[in-house]
């Protein structure tokens, strides 16, 4: 028996609500939480230390297994930091291709957080259309990329596959029905009363907490932060776009920062995206995708290199960011994975806190958590027992391991 | 004595209809459902395959039970959902216990489903049940207010038409609301008509009053703890439960039958009378259940109270202003 209130109420590692493993404890007192706590670390799978023995093209394929939604972020942020540091460049046709593969990714994993949305609110018939739509960019992305989900088209020193003309049509063919469809995902999701009636006023971040945060991407946004990489710092071919970051304000409404905004951000994103990848269509430049064909002489460019880069991407989620470090080797010295769900995540606590019960699996997939890219590390001695390190003993294990490292 | 064979025998006569019948319902709304949500959906007959496979799985009963009343209430459950059935008349056919008891033992048996739910639910020792029987008794108390004005309202109009013994549901089956009220009262039946389409889902804990159960928030949550036979035996509980409350509506307010239009008599009256009964039972499941479902997310458990209280108890008013000005109008009051 639960016993007297206030009771917890586990949620998770494994619950209908999380679409993967995480463990979120909540305190409540009748229906209203009164406080939440989480421990993420249940999925770690140890890639970037299989990455530590492997080569940057190697890598790439790995990169590419992080996310099962986002098959091209990482491997773009990887490939942007070794780009930097053996000083390769991409050609501008690549850039194009990543451009317009990297925002059908953020129209098919909107359009499955849209459905795992709606599911969390008890509207399957929702969750049923938008898994059904999203089937259409998943077959354009499979026509550009021979995949649906792990795409592997990045190469370092740009994509393996080029968008030849005679796929265009299809793709066109496959936005214009994003295009018509739109008005409706708009009506169903922003205008049903139910969603607004639960959506509005909850899982509130301030615009200042979400800056104190570090949140980023469509979190970070419907606050009021216009944190957009792609806009801040554009890179690939977004630098020859003129665009805006998407704020809850182009639905005519004020950044609360709650469920709905998130809602906001993301519907109409959906349709930033459609017009990014129709300017890319038209202005394509012609020439080569890669850097250089052959694996063995871009492998030799990446064995003489050394130094260290960032490589960022804005994921569907937010801001992605891989480190690397090459030391005149075959694999690099250090690999680290800050996917964007690591910055958002900490906002559970606070946003959990003080919402009813009923809408806590919303406000959790509000942030559209994507644990198996984010768990860096899982703590277990040989029993199985796990133990919480604080910030003191980490600093001090980081001591160690650079001593270590150094000797 | 043979009045009471007799007795024993029809209730299990009604028990198994009532049983096959209402999981023959679960599977016409779980097909209905897929198709407007374009899936193809499970076969009609899914619901009696789940039920056989549930009886042959094994019980659990978590380590912080209270075994006895854990096990308990799913046999309370059934045996008060088929209880329902022996006062309710299913087309021309007679209610078996009609003379024993009236619409008001109806509306009290009703409850008791839901109650053994949330005794189980407290019982079963885990934090979901828990929060799941507290929403279920809330949304218990919530319903009851607009499904107290119908049936009221409805025994108070043939009484006051001079109708001996309003409350009785013989009297309900010989006697339709619609054929003692004027225009005014029409539009108020036309209103309680509403208001059963919106209970009817409640009752039943479908979307978007689900929230006693809430998959993605409670992981099912009163029946989190069930599983096997004690499950199957909630399962069969909510199928017979489903025909009951049908069968209730259809009797307050929609008692036509067909064999008088066809001067039949006899058993083929009843049959014809059956038939067109869960031809009624259908559409009616399909209006309140399955369309309601499809169409919308999941309420709050406070704006469950809200919407049944001050929506519902609103219309309820409505309703009831109407009656009465009708009952002046036609002169009985």
């Amino acid at each position: 028996m639960a016993g007297n209130a206030p009771y917890k109420v586990p949620v998770g590692p494994i619950h209908p609500a999380l679409k993967e493993p995480v463990h979120i404890e909540l305190t409540v007192v009748g229906e209203e939480v009164i406080s939440a706590d989480f421990t993420p670390g249940q999925t770690h799978r140890g890639i970037e230390w299989m990455g530590l023995s492997r080569n940057p093209v190697q890598i790439v394929h790995l990169t590419d297994r992080i996310c099962g939604i986002c098959g091209v972020t990482h491997s773009l942020a990887f490939a942007r930091a070794v780009e930097q540091i053996a000083e390769i460049n991409a050609p501008e046709r690549a850039d194009y291709v990543r451009t317009i593969i990297a925002e059908f990714e953020r129209i098919q994993s909107h359009l499955l957080w849209a459905g795992v949305a709606a599911h969390e609110l008890g509207f399957d018939t929702l969750f049923y259309l938008a898994w059904r739509v999203r089937e259409e960019a998943m077959d354009a992305i499979e026509l550009i990329t021979g995949n649906r989900v792990n795409y592997d088209i990045i190469q370092i020193g740009g994509v393996r596959r080029d968008i030849t003309e005679d796929k265009f049509d299809k793709i066109r063919k496959c936005l214009n029905s994003y295009k018509d469809l739109f008005a409706k995902l708009k009506k169903l999701f922003l205008e049903d009363a139910v969603i607004k009636s639960r959506c509005k006023g909850t899982g509130l971040l301030s615009v200042e907490k979400a800056a104190a945060y570090s949140t980023v991407g469509p979190t970070a946004r419907a606050s009021g932060l216009t944190a957009d990489l792609r806009v801040d710092y554009p890179y690939c071919a977004y630098g020859d776009l003129d665009l805006k970051p998407v704020m809850p304000t182009i639905y005519g409404k004020d950044c609360d920062g709650d469920t709905y905004d998130r809602i906001v951000v993301r519907i109409f994103e959906i349709a930033q995206s459609i017009e990014i990848i129709e300017t890319c269509l038209d202005n394509m430049p012609f020439g080569a995708v890669l850097y250089e064909e052959k694996v063995a002489k871009i492998l030799a460019l990446c064995k003489k290199a050394s130094g260290e880069a960032v490589g960022r991407h804005e994921a569907p989620r937010g801001e992605a960011v891989h480190y690397v470090a090459m030391n005149n080797a075959e694999a690099p010295a250090a690999w680290k994975v800050k996917a964007s769900s690591y910055s958002n995540l900490h906002v559970w606590p606070l946003i959990l806190k003080g919402n009813q019960l009923a809408d806590i699996p919303v406000i959790v997939a509000s942030v559209d958590p994507c644990l198996s890219c984010t768990d860096r590390v899982a703590v277990a001695d040989e029993n199985g027992f796990k133990k919480i390190y604080t910030k003191e003993d980490l600093s001090k294990m980081s001591y160690l391991k650079s001593r270590r490292m150094s000797e | 004595m043979n009045i009471i064979i007799t007795a024993i025998i029809a209730t299990v006569i009604l028990a198994v209809l009532g049983i096959i019948f209402g999981l023959f319902l679960a599977g016409i709304d779980r097909r209905i459902t897929a198709r407007m949500q374009a899936r193809i959906g499970p076969p009609l007959l899914q619901p009696f395959t789940d039920v056989r496979k549930l009886f042959a799985k094994q019980n659990i009963v978590p380590a912080n039970a209270v075994s006895w009343l854990f096990n308990l209430m799913p046999v309370i459950a059934l045996a008060s959902s088929i209880a329902i059935l022996l006062y309710l008349p299913f087309g021309s056919l007679a209610p078996i216990l009609g003379d024993a008891g009236d619409i008001i033992l109806v509306l009290y048996l009703l409850i008791v489903p839901s109650l053994a739910l949330v005794i189980g639910g407290f019982a079963s020792g885990s934090p979901y049940a828990t929060v799941g029987a507290q929403r279920e008794m809330v949304s218990m108390i919530a319903y009851e207010l607009p499904l107290a004005f119908a049936v009221i309202l409805v025994a108070w109009r043939l009484m006051i038409s001079g109708v001996v013994n309003p409350f009785s549901l013989n009297t309900l089956m010989q006697t339709s609301v619609w054929d003692v009220v004027g225009p005014l009262g029409i539009i108020g039946i036309v209103i309680l008509l509403f208001l059963f389409a919106w209970i009817t889902p409640g009752e039943l804990s479908k979307v978007p009053f689900d929230s006693p159960e809430a998959e993605t928030e409670l992981a099912g949550g009163i029946l989190a703890e069930y599983s096997g036979k004690n499950l199957g035996m909630f399962s069969l509980a909510q199928a017979v439960k489903t025909v009951a409350i049908i069968a209730f509506g259809i009797i307050l307010l929609l008692p036509w039958n067909l064999s008088p239009a066809f001067g039949l008599s006899g058993i083929s009256a009843g049959a014809v009378d059956l038939v067109f009964f869960a031809v009624k039972a259908i559409i009616i499941m399909i209006l309140s259940v399955t369309v309601i479902k499809t169409m919308m997310a999941r309420f709050r458990i406070t704006q469950v109270v809200k919407l049944y209280w001050f929506v519902f108890g609103a219309l309820g008013i409505i309703a009831m202003i109407l009656f009465v000005a009708d009952a002046f109008l036609m002169g009985v009051l």
